[in-house]
């Protein structure tokens, strides 16, 4: 279980103990000391656990089965090779490594340098949205598929999750029952629960309704949680998630229970003469959620420059600094959970209408896990970060699991997304790309300056953020 | 009446939870004394003292029957190899998932979702390894009515719970209360800083009390599966529960998470004549929602540090 937790540690450049007289040098038991010698302990640990992460089923009758084939030779080698050659590169690059730093200093500051200039950049968006408009119609029906279900789902899930968690530091661990909610609010619009609606909805004025329904439950949840200690707020959440969960399950005669909906209609527009009608090719669902990520993407950029982001931002980085300057914090905070709430809802409508059925097993507090996973490998506050984490993650395990040579299983996803929350924390919080202003606030958390998050306030006075 | 029907019987069932929220509890209570923060992992350490519970029953009782003081060596073995799985597993989790955050003074945030990382981590590894369905721990005893209390009969199972229970929760109490180790943990919650400077070793006292919260959450595992089995998501929802009974008792509290427990698992029992069994979940949470509307601080009140 053990990760290589020492790697840690910034050097400060330890000196070798032979250039030391004899009387300083450090004594043979307790080398163990030695940087060097306990990262490598922590890689050579960090091996086994690779070879259990990767290895066979185990099955429970047979005790320790799966354990024994983890174990053996050719298999155990190969993960040991690659964490003791982490440890070889790590050591390296600590002993003799001025101009590898600056090489990779370099090469990292590249788009660093080309990003803030306007033209460079708005060239780029123009040529990126070009490719995720022509590129989709090539591929073949199984990845168009899983370009909607997998990756643009997740990708529209991430940036509603990043402004609750990234922009208002809000953790949020029932995002999914907001999903939810729009689905089960598409189904009963369209007539395919138990219950029937007041009036049969076109199935397109469905997503406007799903969307406040959504919100509605977000506002509902949010004002008397919101007050409360952030890290209550988490808990909170996980319950409501079980909760909805569980009504879905058991009232039967509203929602159809375990065994899930009726069939619920496609997406159909009867509007100024036009007459469309999704069907089950998932390629005009790509093109509307693709709407809907840019629409979003847009209005999540706005916002977060605006009055409202930086009153989210002050909140996040001094709560009670920012309630004496003024700030509603309860309404700003209310506000970020249901932009939340009301993204994850529409989600939920969309895929409602793609797949055109569900059960409430589909909503599992794993799927709340795995967006803050999104969010978290992107770069907590960052939209391009949160576009990009969930697109690599959700596409590369569905590459490797289609791929002959990896035949990754699909069930060892979260012990995958497990050893990546753990580490992202350790090593680099601030994700895969960064906010600036996030990272900035990460690090100056880190010397006691701010908190970087909206965990503190509350019922209780405010806290140190961790011990010495 | 739906509230007197099997009474006495409700009464019982929930008075054993409560036993086993109680113990899950006080893990969350201590971390939370100590750290200001919520262990979100404390259910895979549950989860491990159920495996490391059902692995030495399975190697050493097997398909054998025992009864006698054979069922008392057997159980009381049983509950140490959990505690000893729960423990290994909270010292390894605050070693990989919190100290390195802690180091580096890592924002709050960072250390739930570390944690969260770790939970997922432990128990989907736990399912690969382990197989993903229920595995029946060898029955140490035959699980008979002992006696009866107004009617209601009383199985040899809560027998087992409640002097398992009792006797680890006194245990505790002392050791908060009047060893060096409980004085430790008392000065870390009251004041880090202050007690450093007093020449408390903070890391240590942290790591320590991770494995005493951990030993009595894997023993509570093992008792926990001796009736329901061992299975890898088997710790979700009672972690859940007994930190709902933390919140209850006032966290950061040792008493109050012993109460916390009793209560919670007596109000969610006693309902269940009136409603269906699915509701048990609804109801706990439900609960949880309303302290933490009207009373975040709990019955008891929080701090560790005043506690003993």
């Amino acid at each position: 279980m053990s990760d290589p937790l020492e790697l840690t540690e910034i050097p400060e450049r330890t000196v070798t103990s032979a250039a030391l007289p004899p009387d300083q040098r450090t004594p043979w038991h307790k080398v163990v000391h030695n940087d060097d010698v306990r990262r490598l302990f922590a890689c050579v640990i960090g091996g086994f656990v690779l070879a259990l992460m990767t290895g066979p089923e185990g099955d429970g009758i047979n005790m320790l089965s799966g354990v024994d084939g983890a174990l053996r030779f050719p298999h155990l080698g190969i993960c040991l090779a690659l964490t003791v050659g982490l440890w070889v590169l790590i050591t390296v690059r600590h002993r003799f490594g001025e101009r590898a730093r600056t090489a990779s200093a370099r090469v990292s500051a590249l788009p660093a340098r080309l990003l803030p200039n306007a033209k460079f950049r708005g060239l780029a968006l123009v040529a990126l949205l070009a490719l995720a408009i022509v590129y989709p119609a090539h591929l073949n029906g199984y990845w168009q598929s899983v370009l909607v279900q997998q990756v643009g789902i997740y990708v529209l899930l991430a940036i509603g999750l990043n402004v609750v968690v990234g922009y208002a530091g809000l953790l949020d661990l029932g995002y999914i029952a907001f999903f939810a909610i729009g689905a089960y609010s598409d189904a009963f619009w369209t007539g395919a629960l138990p219950i029937h609606p007041p009036a049969n909805l076109n199935p397109f004025w469905v997503i406007p309704i799903a969307i406040a329904t959504a919100m509605l439950a977000g506002v509902i949840l949010g004002v008397p949680t919101l007050r409360l200690r952030g890290d209550y707020l988490a808990i909170v959440t996980l319950g409501f998630g079980e909760i909805i969960q569980i009504v879905a399950i058991n009232l039967q005669g509203v929602t159809g229970g375990a065994i899930g909906t009726g069939t619920i209609r496609h997406f159909a527009l009867h509007v100024l003469g036009i007459n469309y009608v999704w069907g089950l090719d998932p390629l005009p669902y790509y093109y509307l959620l693709l709407v809907f990520v840019v629409l979003a993407l847009f209005a999540f950029h706005s916002l977060e420059h605006s009055r409202i982001g930086r009153a989210w931002a002050a909140i996040r980085e001094d709560e009670i600094a920012a309630e004496a300057s003024g700030i509603n914090v309860l309404k700003y905070k209310v506000m970020a959970f249901a932009i939340g709430a009301s993204t994850s809802g529409f989600a939920g409508t969309l895929v409602a209408s793609q797949i055109r059925f569900f059960e409430p097993g589909d909503f599992t507090v794993q799927l709340s896990i795995l967006i803050l996973v999104l969010v978290i490998f992107g770069g907590m506050g960052s939209l391009p970060g949160a576009v990009v984490g969930a697109a690599v993650l959700e596409w590369l395990p569905q590459y490797l699991h289609v791929h002959p040579l990896f035949g990754f299983q699909q069930q060892d996803l979260y012990i995958y997304f497990g050893a990546i929350l753990i580490l992202m924390m350790i090593f680099r919080p601030e994700g895969l790309i960064p906010s600036r202003r996030r990272r900035i606030e990460l690090g100056l958390a880190e010397h006691g300056i701010g908190t970087a998050d909206a965990m503190t306030a509350g019922a209780s006075p405010s806290e140190p953020a961790g011990l010495p | 009446m739906c509230f007197t029907q099997n009474f006495w019987s409700l009464l019982i069932s929930g008075l054993a939870d409560g036993f086993l929220y109680a113990l899950i509890a006080l893990g969350y209570t201590l971390v939370y004394g100590v750290l200001q923060l919520i262990n979100f992992a404390h259910s895979e350490v549950f989860m491990s003292g159920g495996f490391a519970g059902y692995f030495v029953l399975q190697a050493t009782l097997g398909s054998h029957t025992t009864s006698g003081w054979g069922s008392v060596g057997y159980v009381a073995l049983g509950i140490a190899a959990g505690a000893a799985g729960g423990g290994v597993v909270a010292f390894l989790l605050e070693r990989v998932a919190y100290r390195p955050l802690r180091r580096r003074k890592a924002p709050r945030l960072a250390f739930l979702i570390s944690a969260i990382g770790a939970s997922y981590f432990l128990y989907n590894i736990a399912g690969k390894e382990f197989g993903h369905n229920a595995l029946e721990i060898p029955a140490p005893f035959t699980n008979l009515p002992w006696f009866s209390i107004f009617g209601a009969p009383v199985q040899a199972y809560y027998v087992v719970i409640a002097i398992a229970a009792i006797s680890m929760l006194l245990l505790v109490d002392r050791v908060v209360s009047s060893t060096k180790l409980g004085k430790g943990i008392r000065a870390v919650a009251q004041d880090a800083e202050t007690a450093s400077l007093m020449g408390v070793n903070i890391n240590r006292i942290i790591s320590q009390t991770f494995v005493l919260g951990g030993l009595l959450g894997g023993a509570a595992g093992f008792l926990f599966g001796l009736n329901a089995g061992v299975v890898y998501t088997m710790g979700f929802t009672p972690a859940l529960k007994a930190f709902t009974a933390a919140v209850l008792g006032g966290i950061g509290n040792v008493r109050g998470a012993m109460l916390g427990g009793l209560v919670l698992g007596i109000a969610e029992n006693l309902p269940m004549g009136c409603v269906q069994t699915a509701w048990r979940d609804v109801i706990a949470y439900g609960i949880l929602a309303i302290v933490l509307l009207f009373r975040p601080t709990g019955i008891l009140g929080e701090r560790l540090g005043r506690a003993a």
